[in-house]
């Protein structure tokens, strides 16, 4: 289908997007890659009256390190950090989840913060950014203001970013010799949303695991911690990991598979992610 | 409702082009319908298929989620310049040789998707082939001569090349 009627502005500065929001009210939506909002749109899920677009705003797709943190540009395209170096030696985490995403031709133009902002509960840079315990540089109406990862997926499709904000920049820190981390999903076919995902981060303590955080995506309504079975993780119990996450996870059926399923998967990936999470970093 | 228009101004295929879209208008329709470059095709419009896949300054995209709007200032080639331009004559005649398509619908976004995986230069696996050609639907051949195509073109670029 074509999308319901929709006028277009090309924000220069991010001040000039936080205007445009702020004007058009509920209306307007930001275009960053475009590559699930255009879906919708032509789908007529929703209508907005304006788009306004970010990408010719300058400074918003560097990479960067600084303060011993990765700062990622909210319009750095998935390709782009494929590509990166930078993310591949201190982001291993997110280098591992990208070639998940999509297909090389919507990775040309999908950008990290729009798949942060979109916040799609299948998706893998959430709970990537999830599992390294990130944190987002968000502008809004009064300033810049930073949260915590934690703090920041509220509910299905649902974020701490106010009608009139734009994410300008994810911060993750840096890998180290010791970080460790673990990724794998199912999906019915390459390059497809996940059935059930799992993005882990750890910390190499002696000759076991500190720090352990493991974000499961497509079996709740946000990204989720497995809480109970990281502190198993931890204590080197993989058994009672796996158990514990009857209790972490509460995955409902949807149209792609039963919640007995995803449970189960769920434990499959986390055997997988837990080998990862106890090799060294290559 | 009134449909929001734009002026852009672009390049499709080295020509320029200076033209008023709606601001609505999808990369692949003003493509088909303002410039009658009918060789990309309209497929399932949400990003799966990849029938509508072009290249805007140099890199492969869906054209049914880029907006033409979005590509004011940008350089966009489609199969008929890339083909005309002889880029990728090997890799149609390899296509034909072996049978890697019948309807042909899916065919051109087949040819540009491949012929980006070939620009590194090496020669993929069929597995990374394969990985790369996940985002085109083709639903007459079964894929394994598309494979094999694109395959038999990357080492005959690599062997023309030593």
């Amino acid at each position: 289908m074509k999308p319901a009627p929709f006028a277009y502005a090309k924000a220069r500065s991010l001040d000039e997007a936080i205007a445009l929001l702020g004007k058009h009210g509920d209306g307007a939506r930001l275009l960053a890659g475009g590559q699930s909002l255009l879906a919708t749109l032509n789908m007529r899920l929703s209508a907005p009256t304006l788009l306004v677009d970010i990408n010719g705003i300058s400074g918003l797709d560097r990479i960067a390190r600084k303060d011993k943190h990765i700062e990622i540009g909210a319009m750095v395209r998935h390709a782009q950090a494929e590509r990166a170096r930078e993310i591949a030696e201190y982001a291993p985490l997110i280098a591992l989840a990208l070639p998940h995403i999509a297909h090389p031709a919507i990775r040309n133009r999908g950008t990290i913060g729009g798949s942060l902002a979109f916040a799609d509960p299948a998706a893998e840079l959430p709970a990537c950014v999830l599992a390294l315990g990130g944190e987002l540089e968000i502008s809004g109406a009064k300033g810049k203001r930073t949260v915590k990862v934690d703090d920041f997926f509220k509910g299905l499709f649902e974020t701490a970013l106010g009608p009139q904000d734009v994410l300008a920049a994810i911060r993750i820190p840096e890998a180290t010799a010791q970080s460790r981390v673990g990724f794998a999903e199912f999906a019915r076919r390459r390059g497809d949303y996940a059935l059930v995902g799992l993005a882990a981060s750890a910390r190499a303590d002696g000759k076991g695991l500190a720090d352990v955080r493991l974000a499961y995506f497509g079996v709740g309504q946000t990204p989720l911690r497995a809480k109970k079975a990281e502190a198993a993780i931890a204590n080197g119990k993989l058994d009672a990991a796996i158990a514990a996450l009857d209790d972490d996870l509460d995955p409902q059926d949807d149209i792609q598979s039963e919640a007995t399923v995803k449970k189960h998967l769920a434990g499959v990936l986390l055997k997988r992610v837990a080998q990862q999470l106890s090799e060294k970093r290559a | 409702m009134s449909t929001p228009t734009c002026d852009i101004k672009l390049t499709v295929n080295g020509e320029p082009v200076a033209q008023i879209v709606e601001a609505r208008k999808s990369l692949v329709d003003f493509l088909r319908e303002d410039l009658s470059l009918t060789g990309s095709h309209v497929g399932c419009e949400h990003g799966f298929c990849g029938a509508c896949t072009v290249r805007v300054d140099g890199v492969i995209v869906r054209g049914c989620l880029t907006l033409a709007v979005q590509c004011d200032g940008t350089h966009v080639e489609t199969i008929e310049g890339v083909s005309d331009a002889g880029e990728i004559t090997d890799l149609q005649a390899a296509f034909e040789q072996r049978n890697a398509l019948q309807c042909g619908f899916c065919t051109p976004g087949m040819l540009l998707t491949a012929q980006e995986l070939l620009g590194n230069g090496k020669v993929p696996s069929r597995e990374q082939i394969r990985e790369h050609l996940s985002g085109n639907y083709c639903r007459c051949t079964g894929y394994q001569a598309i494979v094999d195509a694109v395959e038999a073109v990357a080492q005959a670029r690599a062997g023309a090349k030593r």
